[in-house]
């Protein structure tokens, strides 16, 4: 197995890895960071990607994706936090254990999901898309297990950024006006996010999303 | 390019009845501009078109491609007979309703005048694009443009809840039809991906697949005719619109969902089954009769003419089924007489029916009153209405010398001329559809003599309605118009069906045969001269001598003077205007006799009541037993889905989860 090939896996790993610690982080400045390191994996493993099947574009990608993701979003948010004055969740819908055990099943399930498409796929990085699918899932996870407005979002964005993994990992990347435009929309996203956090919070006091319920008629 | 084609005219007037509806909106501010100016112009517009599709009925078949709509998609144009031919219908029904607008609208308020004058230009140009269209892009677009504006034109007193709730009515059935019209087109084009007529034509559909086009297209199609199951819209709309409007969407709006049938079976379709036949002169009968009964008991004068068009729309129904019966097995004589009877009735039935329709404005406009039950001698206050009112009611009741009589008769001679089919059962059924459609065309009588002799004639019921002021001359104009129209009609039909003759040779390949040339200009023999022929003129000849004679008769040898005294009270001496029959009392008879038809909600007070108060409701049973079932169920599943909706973001999130994983799992 090629040197670059093992470097992926590793990337990949620990991108899983940072998934579930996501998921079982109830601090909400921990959980920032942990999506910026997130990005700095991912802005890694696309270099390296980029470096050792010579595709040009991805090395835009990776710069994208660390501007954007390492620098810009994780800096808006700790700024919005500290507007809020909010650091920590209230306790998740479901215990963190039961969501950590959750999250296994899932990771069994991408793994076993992936396994056909990536022997199909001919890319070098082909045996890490049951990661980039499980670290979809296990955000998704984290967006419904979490009650709090923001780590919602953090978790939206840590499912693009799967996403973006998967893309790599399967066909060396989308084209570049399609990433392009998916980090403008990732952009523009989190600052309506944000008006959003603080309508919410002048509307209920508190940004648990329970009180949404409210709105509901009958 | 030397001559002006007619298409050219054509478009034309839909560009000048555009802007009269942009310069209806601007002119809003002046009242007296709108109606003195635009609807007059606009109907001099419809003369225009009048005779440029008159002017096309005989001609070759003018196609035209507008460089508008989206891109790669543009508006295909086709001027051929049958267009013509309903363009025409158009051009001739719209001048008289236009004239009649001009003095109609005159005390209507400011800023609904702009509106209503903006809807209602748009909502004839866009029935001329229907007719016009030549693919099936630009035929939806101005089928909903039609559907849209005439909604509008119908909610014009919004501010009335009964007539908001009509207009969604209306406006929902007319969404399901064009859904039905829509899926129809989609199956037509039969896998080209090109949505063109043209392209239809040439497509070879399969018997199924052309059964599912053609039911597609008679539900589409009949939610907008006002065919049976689909017709409660037509009695909830048609009393709510002002009277112009509901002249034109009975007279001509209807008309072109007749030509849409007609356009979809005979041109697009290459092949026509005979069970086709026998389902639509089924269903028109059925129309037929349920719309002349429900006719029949109504209180409502313009609800009573809603439910006279269903039953009209029913005979013409009924003919296009004997069409296409004949049509399948080729017996092209006789199509070609029942399709010939068919536009006829259709083109009647426009003149008829708008003239009416006018009628009951004009009584609307001088007495505020729309129940019969307190309008009455009228034809003493309103002398001129309810000279031209008659014409319209004799015409509808199927009387010669009027046009109703010569298209009932062209359709029953194509029932009784009918040789023996190739199916025995189908030999036993045309009888019967005869007898009933006989049933309807009295019952049709029925309705129109309880129509007149309760509005027009005996004494004015209430005290107020007494000093009812006469029709002014826009009126007179807009409503003469009509009125000569049904008795041109009825008087030339060899002259109208040496015309009609063009279309029905591109529908069913043959023609009547009854031109001038073979039999004269005053003789109408659909077969044969030993079988029957029939002579308005001389006929009118014979009833106008006949009437002038008895009248100088009556004149100079009897009394010769006219007196005026109380009628007989049979000894009862307190005899007011209200004890009258009513139109409830007249239209008691059929409530007995078919009681099932009817869901009957009576209440009756008793002697010896301080306050007695008398409820009478006859309830459409279709739609207690059909549409509110189905809109309950739909309450239901809705209340159902809406349990789903928790407020809850994690819950709708779940929701997204479950749905991917079912997903992800299903695709392995």
């Amino acid at each position: 197995m090629a040197f670059s090939q093992q470097l992926i896996n590793l990337f990949a790993a620990l991108l899983l890895l940072i998934a579930f610690a996501m998921l079982s982080q109830r601090r909400i400045l921990s959980l920032i960071n942990l999506f910026a390191m997130q990005g700095l994996m991912l802005t890694t493993s696309t270099a390296i990607v980029a470096w050792s099947s010579h595709q040009h574009h991805l090395y835009y990608s990776a710069a994208l994706t660390l501007i954007i993701k390492v620098i810009a979003l994780p800096w808006l948010l700790h700024r919005l936090i500290r507007k809020l004055n909010v650091k920590w969740d209230v306790e998740p819908m479901i215990n963190i254990p039961s969501t950590m055990l959750i999250g296994l099943a899932l990771v069994v399930f991408s793994f076993n999901l992936a396994l056909p498409i990536s022997q199909l796929a001919g890319t070098i990085t082909r045996s890490t898309l049951g990661i980039a699918m499980a670290s979809v899932l296990l955000s998704f996870m984290m967006m419904i297990t979490r009650r709090k407005a923001v780590p919602q979002v953090i978790g939206f964005l840590a499912m693009e950024n799967g996403l973006f993994f998967a893309a790599t990992s399967s066909t060396y990347g989308m084209p570049m006006v399609v990433e392009l435009g998916i980090a403008l929309d990732v952009l523009v996203g989190s600052f309506i996010f944000g008006i959003f956090f603080f309508q919410i919070r002048e509307t209920f006091d508190s940004l648990d999303t329970r009180h949404m319920e409210k709105l509901k008629e009958d | 390019m030397s001559a002006i084609l007619p298409l050219d005219l054509v478009s034309a007037v839909v560009v000048i009845w555009l802007a009269l509806a942009v310069l209806g909106l601007v002119a809003q501010a002046s009242p007296r501009f709108v109606t003195n100016f635009i609807f007059p112009l606009g109907a001099c517009a419809s003369l225009v078109l009048l005779a440029a599709a008159f002017s096309a009925l005989g001609g070759t078949p003018d196609i035209a491609v507008l460089p508008l709509g989206l891109p790669d998609l543009p508006f295909h144009l086709r001027l051929d007979a049958l267009s013509a031919f309903f363009l025409l219908l158009l051009g001739a029904a719209s001048f008289g309703i236009s004239l009649y607008s001009a003095g109609y609208f005159r005390t209507m308020d400011k800023g609904t005048l702009g509106l209503l004058c903006f809807e209602y230009h748009l909502f004839l140009a866009s029935m001329v694009l229907v007719m016009l269209a030549d693919d099936a892009y630009m035929f939806m677009v101005a089928w909903e443009t039609m559907a849209i504006s005439s909604y509008f034109l119908v909610t014009t007193d919004h501010k009335i809840p009964e007539i908001r709730s009509a207009g969604f009515i209306y406006l929902l059935v007319a969404h399901v039809g064009a859904i039905a019209i829509l899926m129809c087109f989609g199956v037509l084009q039969g896998g080209h991906g090109d949505y063109t007529f043209a392209t239809m034509r040439n497509a070879h559909l399969t018997e199924f697949w052309a059964s599912i086009t053609f039911f597609l297209a008679l539900f589409g199609f009949g939610a907008k005719a006002g065919m049976l199951p689909l017709h409660v819209w037509l009695p909830e709309a048609h009393p709510a619109a002002p009277s112009p409007v509901s002249a034109m969407m009975s007279g001509i709006m209807l008309k072109t969902a007749i030509y849409g049938i007609l356009r979809v079976s005979f041109d697009l379709l290459d092949m026509q089954l005979w069970w086709w036949g026998v389902l639509t002169m089924s269903l028109g009968l059925l129309t037929a009769l349920y719309g002349v009964l429900f006719a029949a008991v109504q209180t409502d004068m313009k609800r009573l003419l809603a439910y006279s068009s269903i039953e009209n729309i029913g005979i013409i129904l009924v003919g296009i089924g004997l069409t296409l019966v004949f049509h399948a097995f080729h017996k092209d004589a006789l199509a070609a007489l029942a399709i010939t009877a068919t536009l006829y009735h259709a083109l009647n039935h426009a003149f008829m029916k708008g003239l009416l329709f006018l009628g009951t404005g004009s009584v609307l406009h001088a007495t505020g009153e729309r129940n019969l039950g307190k309008l009455g001698g009228l034809i003493h206050s309103m002398p001129k209405l309810a000279l031209l009112v008659l014409v319209g009611a004799l015409a509808l009741a199927g009387l010669p010398p009027l046009n109703g009589f010569v298209s009932e008769w062209l359709l029953l001679q194509a029932f009784l001329l009918s040789p023996g089919l190739p199916l025995p059962y189908l030999n036993m059924l045309v009888p019967v559809a005869a007898a009933a459609l006989v049933l309807a065309a009295a019952l049709a009588g029925y309705v129109m003599v309880k129509f007149y002799g309760v509005i027009f004639l005996g004494q004015p019921r209430e005290k107020r309605i007494e000093k009812a002021h006469d029709i002014g001359i826009w009126e007179q104009l807009g409503l003469g118009w009509l009125a000569l129209g049904c008795l041109l009609l009825g008087i030339f039909p060899v002259f109208v069906i040496f015309n009609i003759d063009h279309v029905t040779r591109t529908l069913v390949g043959q023609t009547l045969g009854s031109t001038p040339a073979q039999t004269g200009w005053l003789l109408l023999t659909p077969i044969h001269p030993e079988r029957a022929s029939y002579s308005p003129l001389i006929l009118f000849a014979i009833v106008v001598i006949g009437v002038l004679f008895t009248i100088f008769v009556v004149k100079k040898f009897y009394h010769g003077r006219l007196r005026r005294g109380p009628a007989w009270d049979c000894g009862f001496p307190e005899q007011t205007a209200r004890m009258q029959d009513t139109a409830e009392g007249f239209g008691q008879p059929i409530r007995q006799i078919f009681k099932q038809f009817f869901g009957v909600i009576r209440e009756v007070p008793s002697p010896f009541d301080k306050k007695p108060h008398y409820h009478g409701e006859t309830r459409d049973l279709l739609w207690d037993w059909g549409y509110l079932p189905i809109a309950r169920l739909a309450e239901t599943l809705s209340r159902l889905a809406g349990k789903l909706q928790h407020g809850r973001i994690p819950i709708y999130l779940l929701y997204s989860f479950v749905t991917l994983l079912a997903l992800l799992v299903f695709v392995r």
